[in-house]
């Protein structure tokens, strides 16, 4: 077990390390920094001074071997445009996003299974079908597009829901909430709902599929045999049954979920990390560009190392050779 | 071929998505002929005509049956230009993401080993990260234009590719035929190609239309967020974002419209892509 942990975690480190190389190049080395940094009508000592100073001078891979290292330190680098640290402003947005991102994989979890399971468990009823159709839909249909009806119909339309910002927060541990008070919710709810039309629609198929597989096994015959009630049945035997891949799927879908507030939050001015990466994109503010790329690749690297782990908990086979049969 | 097209007829509603893709292409590629304005030329253009409603009878002489943008330019113009762009770059990214990522994938079943476990190791990972994130950075990266967005769209995609085209030549690796053809002195390359990769096809190609779906939604998206392409071409997605500001205060058919297409083309590709997987797939045949 140790080894395959260990395996694992050098294995993350170097995926980590390449992550930061492909971004580092990729975001300084095309196109030229200099021009962002220095205005055109700067004489040619101040030019070069500033060169100097952002190092950027040297050749590529030394710069990349000094960014490495103020990364190990924790220095992300500080932001052309704001002017501050780039670990300080994504961990001042990093709330907003996180919260969004819970609520709307609740939303999915807590009204995209039971549909599901009922989905399975009628397949041929036309609620079924709608709901079935719904979860079409939800797949192919831009997240954008549904941003826009939603605020057209909810907030222009009838008026009920604001269409964006972040509203009144509570401060908890230093940190504003929405979700602490009405109001605040009032706000979450449109882009929650949003963001979480995908996993919805996911949670939707998943739990259809498994309902129906489990629908069929004895467990389910002998449970009707033993003269529990259908709602039982689902309840306790089913859901458990198939709650397995969902909450693996979960807790892959979780990292996505964050990428994909880039659009939700522009849509609804939702001031998180994603619309702090898409306006630093257009005032092109490198460093946080960087910074925000290497912290979401880091997540993802923690979360897939975080499930592989887990599975080999689970699954005592790959406790041993490393490697599934 | 023949008894492949009675078993698709038989699904009115996939017949149905097949003929709005059909006629959705056709507008497309006749814009020019059928539409009262060339949207891109700025000369066109009169502000006198800006975000009027539908049914509007511009200073052209003629009705602007869809209304206008912000620019004055008569939407319904717009949006069959619009549908142009979104269809050339979507069928431009699904084919070269194709291209690369069959290739890959029967590379790697193909070579094994080493050769295996290091392009598999890279698709998987490439896989996990979001596809969106990607290529919003590469078109941040390389700036605006078509072919930085088809590099994009390529790099964002090309992984799924990848995986099928693997996952179906890992299979036939192991059949007989396979094996005989080997054994016989063909070089390994005319095995691939005249054996391997036919029988590759039928998964590629479905994952092929649902991608070029997906591709035009995320250029949409990119687009929307103004990562896409220059504002003097507005493609779908442009045009929604354009219209998005005029909403609150009514102007709804600016964003509505252009919506619509988008949505009716990626829904009916997607709808003719499950179709082709239900006929494709072994298991469901009678």
């Amino acid at each position: 077990m140790l080894g395959y942990v260990i395996q694992r975690l050098l294995q993350a480190v170097l995926v980590m390390l390449a992550m930061s190389a492909l971004v580092f190049v990729g975001v300084y080395a095309i196109g030229n920094p200099i021009d962002v940094l220095i205005s055109p009508d700067a004489t040619q000592e101040i030019r070069a001074a500033t060169i100097r100073h952002y190092g950027l001078d040297l050749p590529l891979w030394r710069q990349y071997l000094a960014f490495l290292g103020r990364l190990l330190q924790g220095d992300l680098g500080r932001s052309f445009v704001l002017n501050m640290p780039v670990l300080d402003l994504v961990l001042s947005r990093l709330p907003a996003t996180l919260e969004l991102a819970l609520a709307s994989v609740l939303i999915g979890a807590f009204v995209g299974v039971p549909l599901g399971i009922y989905a399975g468990y009628r397949p041929e009823s036309l609620v079924s079908r709608l709901i079935m159709a719904g979860s079409v839909l939800g797949f192919s249909v831009p997240t954008f597009w549904v941003g826009l009806i939603l605020i057209l119909t909810f907030a222009v339309n009838l008026n009920w829901l604001p269409a964006g910002d972040r509203g009144p927060t509570v401060e908890v541990f230093g940190v504003g909430w929405s979700f602490l008070t009405l109001e605040g919710l009032t706000f979450l709810a449109l882009p929650a709902l949003n963001l979480s039309l995908f996993k919805l629609a996911m949670m939707i198929r998943l739990a259809r599929a498994g309902t129906r597989e489990v629908m069929l096994s004895d467990t389910v015959k002998f449970a009707r045999a033993a003269g529990l009630s259908e709602f039982t049945i689902l309840r306790r035997h089913v859901l458990r049954l198939i709650s397995i891949p969902l909450v693996t799927v979960f807790g892959l879908e979780f990292g996505s979920t964050l990428a994909f507030a880039v659009v939700t939050e522009t849509i609804f001015s939702w001031p998180g990390v994603g619309k702090l990466i898409i306006d630093s994109i257009t005032s092109l503010d490198r460093p946080v560009m960087v910074g925000y790329l290497v912290l979401v690749a880091f997540l993802f690297v923690t979360i897939n190392l975080v499930v592989d782990l887990s599975y080999a908990l689970l699954d005592p086979r790959l406790r041993r050779g490393g490697r599934a049969a | 071929m023949s008894a492949f097209w009675r078993e698709y007829r038989e699904n009115w509603f996939a017949v149905a998505a097949l003929v709005v893709v059909v006629l959705v292409v056709a507008a497309a590629i006749l814009a020019p002929l059928i539409t009262p304005q060339d949207p891109y030329d700025l000369g066109n253009l009169n502000l006198a005509d800006a975000r009027r409603p539908p049914g509007f009878i511009g200073s052209e002489g003629y009705t602007h049956l869809l209304g206008t943008d912000a620019q004055g330019r008569d939407l319904y113009s717009a949006i069959l230009y619009g549908l142009r762009i979104s269809l050339q770059m979507g069928l431009a990214a699904g084919a070269v993401a194709m291209m690369i990522g069959a290739t890959l994938g029967i590379l790697a079943a193909h070579a094994g080993g080493r050769v295996e476990q290091a392009i598999m190791r890279i698709v998987d990972l490439q896989l996990s990260f979001p596809a969106i994130l990607l290529a919003l950075v590469l078109v941040a990266v390389l700036g605006q234009g078509k072919v930085p967005l088809v590099i994009a769209l390529v790099a964002a995609q090309y992984a799924y590719f990848a995986r099928t085209a693997y996952g179906a030549a890992a299979t036939e690796r192991q059949k007989d035929y396979v094996e005989a053809a080997r054994a016989t002195p063909l070089p390994g390359r005319r095995v691939v190609f005249r054996h391997i990769l036919p029988n590759c096809l039928p998964p590629l190609i479905v994952v092929g239309t649902v991608q070029v779906a997906n591709a035009i939604a995320l250029e949409a998206t990119l687009s929307f967020l103004g990562l896409g392409l220059p504002p003097t071409e507005p493609s779908l997605g442009m045009l929604i974002a354009n219209g998005f500001q005029y909403m609150m205060s009514g102007r709804t058919w600016i964003s509505i419209y252009p919506g619509i297409a988008l949505i009716v083309l990626i829904v009916a590709i997607n709808i003719v892509g499950d179709q082709l997987r239900d006929q494709f797939n072994p298991r469901l045949r009678r």
